[in-house]
């Protein structure tokens, strides 16, 4: 306990860029799951399969492998933002994919009756889309969008792979002065856990509060 | 039209008069600008940098070349493959646990498949890479990759394994049970094998997210497709088109195993072993007195058929189609 205690200043700044990236990247993702899903449904074709292409592009890419593109070798083409940013656009536009998946099941999920009724009232697709099918399909799948930004924060862990100094890179850093790997890395695995059950806990809480009871 | 198949929220419009083709057509042209002006600035900005010049991407037209990337994906699918075996077994027995009349196993397996849900592969690794060395424990280069993520995904499958059990109807084991099997036959005879068939397509995109978790051997040095790509690239400097080359592999292999999932996914994919039909009566009829041969060796025909004689066809029935599976395996 001595060591964390320790660097505990360190460890803290390292988690706030952890949290940061998470909540940041979580927000995004979201706005862009949902618009890639709109697309994914829209009546245009185009867009229809540029949806298709975007999910299963970052569906089958490994996010390591988006986040070296980005980092080591867009600068070449004289794309360079500082490193979190570039990370955390990098996590948003990966992380949106698995979202757009989820809410898609979950417009699949919203009963034709509702999307028939709501063009019997004379709602544009627009309307009807934003009014009645985004709302209920973001309500069916609230658990599996907290599986999505669990997997997210998680993944906020391979931005130390690229050099973003959050907690996990802080870790391993405090672990090289130190040489206490057991009492190190447990205490930072706990911190992860803490977060992915506070967003469980979160994802609960929402769920009971939007449910549709049918 | 396929997008009715594709596209499973096409019933959100209805097909569209002369006044929504229009609006399809506009809107589609708008799009297509859109797609095609960001492509351009891509395109634009990469040129303007002479990313696309030909000498610049000559070099992967080389099978040298290619053959340094395909060796490293030779790699990955090595670790997918023992991840994938170690992680599904470990599954099992995690899943088996969570749902084990013993409370015990059942916290254990629990806790277990909670911690390794939701602690980072990355944060194992470096523990296996910078932490367990400092104590004396060293692995070689391919176990530092294999088992944090072996350790990570068997929660995964333990889950996957999981829903799959609780899925199956009860009927299943009841009915197993009835016939006199021991629980543990039960299970593994008769509900862990229809849980594993159903739950396939899930098991199978597993192997996509897994197979793009080995890219951390990147970060232990472990030869696979994107260190190649990192070793090879700061060989030829040529960092874009590597890692582009990099990422077009992994979306190939991926991409033809999420279409398996998905071919997999499809309803109407279920092939169930479908049962001998009985034969006819009048099939059965004509070979009434050849079974009768077979008798000594069926006691339970025999004692059918003595104890009701009036039954006498649906006996022959049974002793003609008895004899069908014993000639296939002989």
């Amino acid at each position: 306990m001595d060591i964390l205690i320790e660097n505990l200043e360190l460890l803290l700044q390292a988690l706030g860029t952890t949290l940061m990236m998470a909540v940041v990247a979580g927000i995004g993702s979201l706005i862009l799951g949902v618009l890639v899903t709109v697309a994914r449904v829209s009546p245009i074709p185009v867009l229809r399969a540029a949806a298709f292409c975007y999910t299963q592009f970052f569906i089958n890419v490994p996010l390591l492998a988006l986040l070296i593109l980005a980092v080591f070798a867009l600068p070449d083409a004289g794309l360079l933002l500082p490193l979190t940013p570039t990370a955390i656009i990098v996590l948003t536009v990966y992380e949106a994919a698995y979202v757009a998946e989820a809410v898609r099941s979950g417009v699949n999920t919203v009963g034709v009756g509702q999307i028939e009724a709501s063009r019997a009232l004379g709602l544009s697709l627009g309307q009807s889309l934003r009014l009645v099918v985004i709302p209920q399909a973001l309500r069916a799948v609230v658990q599996p969008l907290g599986n999505v930004m669990i997997a997210l924060a998680m993944n906020t862990a391979l931005a130390a792979a690229v050099g973003v100094v959050e907690l996990t890179s802080r870790v391993n850093k405090v672990n090289l002065v130190h040489a206490q790997p057991i009492e190190i890395f447990t205490g930072a695995g706990l911190v992860y856990m803490a977060i992915a059950l506070a967003i469980g806990l979160a994802t609960g809480w929402v769920e009971r509060k939007v449910a549709i009871v049918r | 039209m396929t997008a009715a198949r594709t596209n499973p929220a096409s019933y959100l419009y209805e097909p569209p008069g002369p006044r929504g083709r229009r609006n399809i057509r506009i809107g589609s042209t708008v799009s297509v600008l859109a797609l095609l002006g960001v492509l351009a600035l891509g395109l634009w900005q990469f040129g303007s940098h002479g990313q696309l010049d030909a000498d610049k991407w000559l070099p992967f037209t080389e099978w040298a070349i290619w053959e340094y990337l395909l060796v490293g994906l030779g790699g990955t699918l090595l670790a997918a493959a023992i991840v994938a075996v170690l992680g599904s077994l470990f599954g099992i027995v995690l899943a088996l646990g969570r749902l084990s009349r013993v409370r015990v196993v059942r916290w254990l397996s629990a806790g277990y498949i909670e911690v390794a849900r939701t602690v980072p592969v990355l944060l194992l690794i470096y523990l296996m890479l910078f932490g367990l060395p400092q104590l004396g424990i060293n692995f070689p280069t391919l176990w530092k990759l294999v088992i944090p993520l072996a350790v990570a995904n068997a929660a995964v499958f333990a889950e996957i394994v999981r829903a799959g059990i609780l899925s199956l109807p009860k009927g299943q084991s009841e009915a197993a049970l009835s016939l006199g099997l021991r629980p543990h036959q039960a299970m593994r005879l008769v509900v862990l094998p229809q849980a594993l068939r159903n739950v396939t397509p899930s098991l199978v995109s597993q192997l996509v997210s897994l197979l793009k978790d080995t890219s951390l051997g990147y970060i232990v040095a472990y030869t696979e497709l994107l260190y190649r790509g990192q070793v090879l690239s700061a060989f030829n400097h040529l960092l874009i088109q590597t890692f582009l080359v990099v990422t077009l592999i992994y979306l190939v292999v991926n991409g033809s195993l999420s279409a398996l999932a998905f071919r997999l996914q499809k309803p109407g994919r279920k092939r169930m072993p479908i049962a001998q039909p009985v034969p006819t009566l009048a099939a059965t009829l004509p070979h009434a007195e050849y079974p009768l041969t077979h008798r000594e060796d069926h006691p339970a025909a025999a004692g059918h058929a003595a104890s009701d004689p009036a039954a006498s066809d649906p006996a022959a029935s049974d002793s003609a189609t008895a004899p069908t599976p014993k000639d296939r395996r002989a």
